[in-house]
């Protein structure tokens, strides 16, 4: 459809963008101004486009990490107008124009956590989940070349549970939307993806055991089951996966 | 040749999962359970969950003892002297009362200092607020701190009016009818006391369902039960304790 046939589909919003030089600067929010935004582009190519602009102005152009674009990397994680990932339920990345109006002011922030220091701009250090899945979130095995499918039989629900925790992207929208800052949605997909397969069983109390140890001493909050994480997770992590891990959590607490 | 098998093995071994750093499998060399739960966020959480369902047990009985109070003075404090007696002759007079104040003030200490140092940690994992505030959670959810410490503060109140008689206008020892007649007339007490319960049924709205789920509560039905549960529970009490000082105010209980 020629834009002829639709006048008015370019869009004119007002930014107010998280600006921070780099970690030990300060920051603050600056006001932009960006035309010809179509409804048919994603925020992050709405955002490449203030960037041309501020490129051909001279300025720094703003630092936001993205990889994929498909919504399946987690790279591209940002707060737009207070909500992880903005008014969707899907990654910044998918998220698409159309879902605002011409005219509209909008705030967008980095992630913000203590244990997710701002690298620059919209850009935060998220090593620490990382860290956490080197605590535990991996089988203790050789890989190679894969394994004969029907080698270990996996039950069809203990299949689909793990499927849905395997959605995890590692994105840190949970971290973000948390008042508490807690990585507890983030850390029960990882723990309960593996805890529910027999392949993950023989680690399985090392590995809760490990991986809350290592999501502690990271810094993050911890869970007031607000329900927060599970609102904002771009896969649909389920909130009863904190309670599942809590579960795993005390059991092997107990079983030492 | 031996160096290219020690290249074939070097690379196959990176290709492998690196060691775990944090959780050596073999030898067990992590503290005990007590220390464990205490250590984490999510043993200090369960210590509040056990801790809250035993006082909320404990609410349930008090606020059923209560409602004697609709059945006239001899009743109330003929109940409260029960009280005194049960368990004997194993138990000496008022054994039984002071073994539960035992439990419940563990059980207050634990859920105060838990929930004071995870709060503490909370507050500090997200130490920049955004600028774009929007609001979050239920209302029973965002008032479970300043509602724990307005309820910590009417225990003082509560044990000062009612069970020592201190600041209570009557204060009889093995009278509490008369002494709840007396102290609910005074409009201050009223206020204090509404406050208090209405912090008390917000709490165990979301507290009941939150210990649920720390305790590892997955199962859909169960959810739900317990989900109700609270709804419900919060709805008993808070009527339940209302009762008494509305029923002295309309002059129902005199």
């Amino acid at each position: 459809m020629s834009d002829e046939r639709r006048p008015n589909r370019h869009m004119r919003l007002t930014l107010r963008i998280w600006r921070q030089p780099d970690a030990s600067a300060d920051g603050g929010m600056r006001t932009y101004e960006v035309e010809d935004i179509s409804p048919d582009m994603s925020f992050l190519e709405m955002l490449d486009t203030l960037n041309e602009t501020l490129i051909e102005r001279g300025e720094e152009p703003v630092a936001f990490d993205h990889d994929c674009r498909e919504g399946i990397c987690g790279a591209c994680g940002m707060v737009i107008n207070g909500q992880a990932h903005g008014p969707e339920r899907t990654t910044t990345c998918q998220l698409h124009m159309r879902h605002f109006s011409d005219g509209d002011t909008i705030d967008v922030e980095p992630w913000r956590a203590a244990a997710f220091p701002v690298v620059r701009d919209l850009v935060v250090d998220r090593s620490a989940l990382d860290r956490v899945i080197g605590a535990g979130g991996y089988i203790t095995a050789p890989t190679g070349s894969a394994p004969e499918a029907h080698a270990t039989a996996v039950p069809k629900p203990a299949a689909d549970a793990a499927f849905t925790h395997a959605e995890c992207i590692g994105c840190g929208a949970c971290v973000a939307a948390c008042p508490n800052g807690s990585a507890m949605l983030f850390t029960s997909a990882k723990v309960n993806h593996l805890n529910v397969l027999p392949q993950g069983a023989p680690e399985r109390e090392s590995r809760v055991l490990g991986m809350v140890e290592q999501m502690d001493a990271e810094g993050f909050g911890g869970c007031t089951l607000t329900g927060e994480c599970a609102t904002a997770c771009p896969k649909g992590i389920p909130m009863p996966s904190i309670a599942a891990m809590n579960r795993e959590y005390l059991r092997a607490a107990a079983k030492r | 040749m031996v160096r290219a098998v020690r290249t074939v093995l070097t690379m196959a071994t990176a290709t492998r999962t690196p060691a775990p750093q944090r959780t050596p499998p073999g030898p067990p060399r992590r503290p005990g359970l007590v220390r464990t739960l205490w250590g984490s966020t999510l043993g200090k959480k369960a210590v509040m969950a056990v801790s809250g369902l035993i006082m909320l047990a404990y609410l349930v009985a008090h606020m059923l003892g209560n409602l004697k109070v609709f059945f006239g003075p001899e009743e109330m404090n003929g109940y409260a002297h029960w009280l005194r007696t049960l368990g004997e002759p194993v138990l000496h007079y008022a054994w039984f009362l002071w073994l539960v104040r035992v439990v419940l003030l563990a059980a207050v200490v634990l859920h105060g200092v838990s929930a004071y140092q995870l709060s503490r940690r909370d507050i500090a994992a997200r130490p920049v607020t955004y600028q774009h505030r929007r609001p979050r959670a239920s209302y029973a959810t965002r008032t479970m701190r300043w509602g724990g410490i307005i309820l910590a503060l009417f225990l003082v109140w509560h044990i000062l009016d009612l069970t020592t008689g201190t600041v209570n206008p009557r204060g009889q020892a093995g009278h509490p009818y008369e002494n709840i007649v007396a102290g609910f007339r005074n409009w201050y007490a009223d206020v204090i006391y509404i406050v208090a319960v209405l912090a008390v049924g917000l709490h165990i709205r979301h507290g009941f369902w939150s210990a649920a789920q720390t305790l590892g509560v997955t199962r859909p039905g169960a959810a739900r039960l317990f989900k109700g549960g609270a709804d419900v529970l919060a709805l008993a009490i808070t009527v339940g304790f209302l009762s008494v000082p509305v029923g002295v105010m309309t002059g129902l209980v005199d």
